[in-house]
């Protein structure tokens, strides 16, 4: 044990990894093999790179250096708290998505299978390598292949033109994203070519060149993460993806991006100053808000929990931005506590919406369904994916007692001490960005509502859903691992601090788990016990006991005979599916009063219509006011510039016979 | 004419003239086997300067030059051309996108141009021909608004070759000519090149069937 660092474990995973993937080369064809055998292998590296950042948590910063990369510039590696905040999220999330994994790739869907397993074993390295690495040429490179491989990965069923122009519109935001963390780099390296992260923290940076920074890196990284306005590509790749990958994307991959922007704003660009906080927080903001809203009213359950996790990215920029004010402002105990909001988050974000997007890959393959409109009632069918999506869900609405409700109120802690900044414009407005977290939380859980009603409960609004079959044992088994997290995560709020702790600890100078640790596993009191605690394993024991209680109540006080009926009919006479709510009626009110922010496209039915049908389509209004002029903007250019390219070979000698002239005339001495 | 010039500055300049003379008329000339003749006697001129100039300078490896480019520019390259002209029967005029009196006159301001250019570069010389400078670049400009203006196939490759005469007059001029291994390797590049563009001549033929590379304009993109 002494002999290998923690560092080498995670290297050597990294390495099994991508030689679990090529393995799966061997016998591309072979799915029985690969799903079976090399995707629970990955699982239990998984488990592997977990535990190992897991038991490094709270120890000093282990290096390494690769011999691989340029000549002058080898691959540098570092892992230090932050990174292993981010490698435990990785591990322990990709064990469950493998396990799945392992029983969702059928034979004969999309690419082969053998291709598909170096895909998905190439991502799962770059990721690591992307949270191992410590210098620039090392990080973009693995920022690179972990884009690429996604990209392939999206694109498994490219046969889609659908899901062929998904993928060039992620790969394209990818790339912009990467021009501006390099240029990032860039301006953090200050000139002295030293790429290296070490390098990078030694250069004290003018606050101009340290703003734009910042700025660059906010953009490169909030394109990956899915920031508004750069975040038009999540809700198109997510739902073009096979589930685990739309998981491991939404769960795993826009953590990585949260990572590099905590990586540079805390650490790598010096002494931040206030605004950038304030900036961080109004985009996060935003991106909360226009997430949640347009979650409400998706009808395709995947695109819903794609809007769902840019929502919850906003809320991690809010955390950031949080931070970074309090930071800047000298007031670490409270940036500390923001910094655990934020570092909580990722955790439970990645627990419940991986959870999440299995199940819709369990639906998908039990309904060949997507749209909400043509589901329904499937708790009856799908028994064990509907209960243990029921945990997601309740995460996912930030409800006590499970894991989403923990981070957003450490977050809402952190604003409600917000007035005790130096700034009294900030004082004034920070409140207000608390109270549009709680509609964006009280708006989640609406979302959360429709998604888990819509699919499982009331009646199957098609016939064909009597045929619906529940998951087979790999994939409960992926599922039930991360209802497992997410639980725990809700239940055990007090020992997941002292764990994180460590990295708010490098970063900010001072942590929470002291104090936390004071009051004792079972409650949660971040600051001090009498302004605000939070026992979760109370709301726990008592939410299930009065589950019981009423159920016991009713069977035995009560009738307690039980009658089955149809749900959801309204009362009406008239029996059917058709009289329930649909996706769009349920979430009609959001669309109602929240009119202005959707780009609506509906068609409402007269009194003579013989056939008479309503419809409403959602647009976002950023392509219309941004990403079309944008390209129209590139084709006008580029329609200027063919005209060059006349075709006639005159003209083309022309040119280079006036470049010539005109070069003899302007070079003469 | 100056006494006090010598002899062979005098014949050199004498040659640079007739060169510069021959661009103007194979800027003038309307059919494709007088170009070719007078693209021959241009190779043939340039071959005498070089031997002007190296009998002047004792430079061994002028004597080379000028035997090269007797061989090649005077009488290989004109052949080849000739042979070419009667297998593919495109004897007849050539096509000019600008009327020949403009294009004469355009030649004009090319040569106040190109003289005004060289000047300062000639001052910086100290070689016997170093006055031919200008008339070399003028030649090479020539040569390239001939390419331009004309829409047939072989004129332009015409202008393609007088343009490396005029190259090699302005090497040996400033500098007692380029080294043999550059000069070799030019000289090889252009037999080659005609060779090439032989065969693409054939190959245009097929497909449009005519010389004239107009057609050409539908191959670009959108």
């Amino acid at each position: 044990m002494s002999s290998l660092l923690a560092i080498d474990f995670l290297l050597i995973a990294a390495c099994l990894w991508l030689a679990v993937g090529l393995w799966g080369l061997a016998a591309p064809r072979n799915t029985r093999f690969i799903a079976k055998g090399l995707f629970p292998l990955g699982a239990l590296i998984g488990l592997g790179v977990g535990v190992t950042a897991l038991d490094f948590l709270g120890q000093s910063a282990e290096t390494a250096i690769l011999v691989i990369g340029l000549p002058t510039l080898p691959f540098h590696l570092r892992l230090d708290n932050l990174t292993a905040v981010f490698a435990l999220l990785l591990g322990f999330a990709s064990v469950g998505i493998s396990i799945y994994a392992a029983g969702y790739f059928r034979k004969g869907e999309g690419a082969a299978p053998g291709l598909m397993c170096l895909q998905y074993h190439a991502f799962l390295t770059s990721m690591l390598m992307v949270l191992l690495a410590d210098d620039a040429y090392a990080f973009m490179v693995a920022w690179e292949v972990m884009a690429l491989s996604s990209f392939f990965l999206v694109t498994t069923d490219h046969r889609h033109e659908a899901i062929r122009s998904a993928g060039y519109l992620y790969l394209l935001i990818a790339h912009v994203g990467a021009i501006a963390i390099l240029l990032a780099f860039g301006v953090m390296t200050s000139g002295s070519g030293d790429y290296t992260f070490a390098g990078m923290r030694a250069q004290e940076l003018p606050p101009f060149w340290a703003s734009a920074a910042f700025l660059l890196a906010l953009v490169g990284f909030g394109a990956k993460a899915g920031l508004v306005p750069v975040h038009v590509w999540l809700p198109e790749a997510h739902p073009a993806a096979p589930s685990p990958v739309s998981a491991m994307m939404s769960g795993v991959m826009l953590k990585t991006a949260i990572y590099g922007l905590l990586r540079v704003s805390f650490d790598l660009v010096g002494t931040p100053l206030w605004w950038w906080g304030v900036v961080a927080m109004a985009v996060g903001l935003v991106t909360a808000l226009f997430g949640v809203l347009y979650a409400t009213v998706q009808s395709d359950m995947k695109r819903l929990l794609a809007y769902s996790s840019i929502e919850n990215i906003g809320l991690l920029a809010v955390g950031i931005g949080l931070a970074l004010i309090f930071h800047s402002f000298g007031m670490e105990t409270l940036a500390a506590l923001a910094m655990t909001a934020v570092l909580y988050h990722c955790l439970a974000h990645a627990g419940f919406k991986s959870l999440l997007f299995l199940c819709t890959g369990s639906v998908l393959h039990a309904t060949r369904e997507r749209s909400l409109g043509k589901l329904g009632g499937l708790i009856h069918r799908m028994p064990w994916v509907a209960w243990l999506a029921l945990v997601g869900i309740i995460a996912g609405a930030g409800l006590p007692p499970l894991s989403g409700f923990v981070s957003e109120w450490l977050l809402l802690q952190a604003f409600l001490f917000s007035p005790g900044l130096p700034h009294s414009w900030l004082n004034m407005v920070v409140p207000v960005a608390a109270a549009v977290i709680a509609l964006v939380a009280a708006l989640a859980g609406f979302a959360m509502v429709k998604f888990y009603g819509i699919i499982f409960l009331g009646q199957m609004r098609e016939p064909a859903l009597k045929d619906a079959h529940d998951a087979g044992p790999w994939e409960r088994g992926g599922l039930s691992w991360l209802t497992l997290l997410t639980l725990l995560l809700g239940v055990m709020p007090s020992t997941v601090i002292g764990l994180l702790d460590a990295a708010t600890r490098q970063l900010l100078g001072t942590g929470l788990a002291a104090r936390v640790r004071e009051s004792g596993w079972w409650m949660l009191a971040p600051i001090s016990e009498d302004r605000a605690s939070y026992q979760p394993l109370i709301f726990l024991v008592t939410i299930v006991a009065s589950v019981l209680l009423g159920r016991w109540l009713v069977r035995r006080l009560y009738h307690g005979r039980i009658r089955r009926s149809r749900a959801w009919d309204c009362g009406f006479f008239f029996e059917g599916p058709r009289a329930q709510d649909t996706a769009e009626g349920f979430s009609q009110p959001i669309r109602r009063i929240f009119e202005p922010v959707f780009r609506m496209a509906r068609h409402f039915p007269t009194a003579r219509d013989d056939q008479p049908y309503y419809s409403v389509k959602v647009e976002d209004h950023f392509w219309h006011w941004l990403y079309l002029p944008v390209a129209r903007l590139a084709e006008r250019i580029s329609g200027l510039i063919v005209r060059v390219q006349g075709g006639r070979i005159a003209v083309y000698l022309m040119y280079s016979f006036l470049t010539l002239i005109v070069l003899l005339l302007v070079a003469r001495p | 004419m100056n006494a006090g010039v010598p002899l062979s500055a005098q014949l050199i300049n004498l040659f640079a003239a007739v060169i510069l003379l021959l661009a103007f008329a194979m800027l003038a000339q309307r059919r494709v086997m007088p170009l070719i003749n007078l693209f021959g006697l241009q190779g043939l001129v340039l071959a005498g300067s070089t031997l002007v100039v190296a009998v002047t300078t004792h430079q061994a490896h002028l004597y080379w030059s000028a035997g090269l480019t007797l061989l090649l520019k005077a009488m290989l390259l004109p052949w080849i051309l000739h042979r070419l002209v009667r297998k593919l029967y495109v004897k007849w005029d050539v096509e000019s996108l600008v009327n020949v009196p403009a294009t004469m006159l355009i030649g004009i301001v090319l040569v106040i141009v190109a003289f005004n250019v060289a000047q300062p570069i000639s001052l910086l010389s100290h070689t016997i021909s170093r006055g031919t400078l200008g008339i070399a670049l003028a030649t090479v400009m020539l040569a390239f608004l001939m390419m331009i203006t004309r829409t047939k196939a072989i004129p332009q490759v015409v202008g393609f070759l007088a343009m490396e005469n005029g190259l090699f007059l302005a090497a040996t001029s400033a500098t007692y000519g380029m080294p043999m291994v550059v000069e070799l390797g030019i000289a090889l590049d252009v037999l080659v090149g005609v060779i090439i563009l032989g065969v693409f001549f054939f190959q245009i033929r097929d497909q449009f069937d005519s010389l004239d590379i107009s057609h050409m304009e539908h191959l670009k993109d959108g």
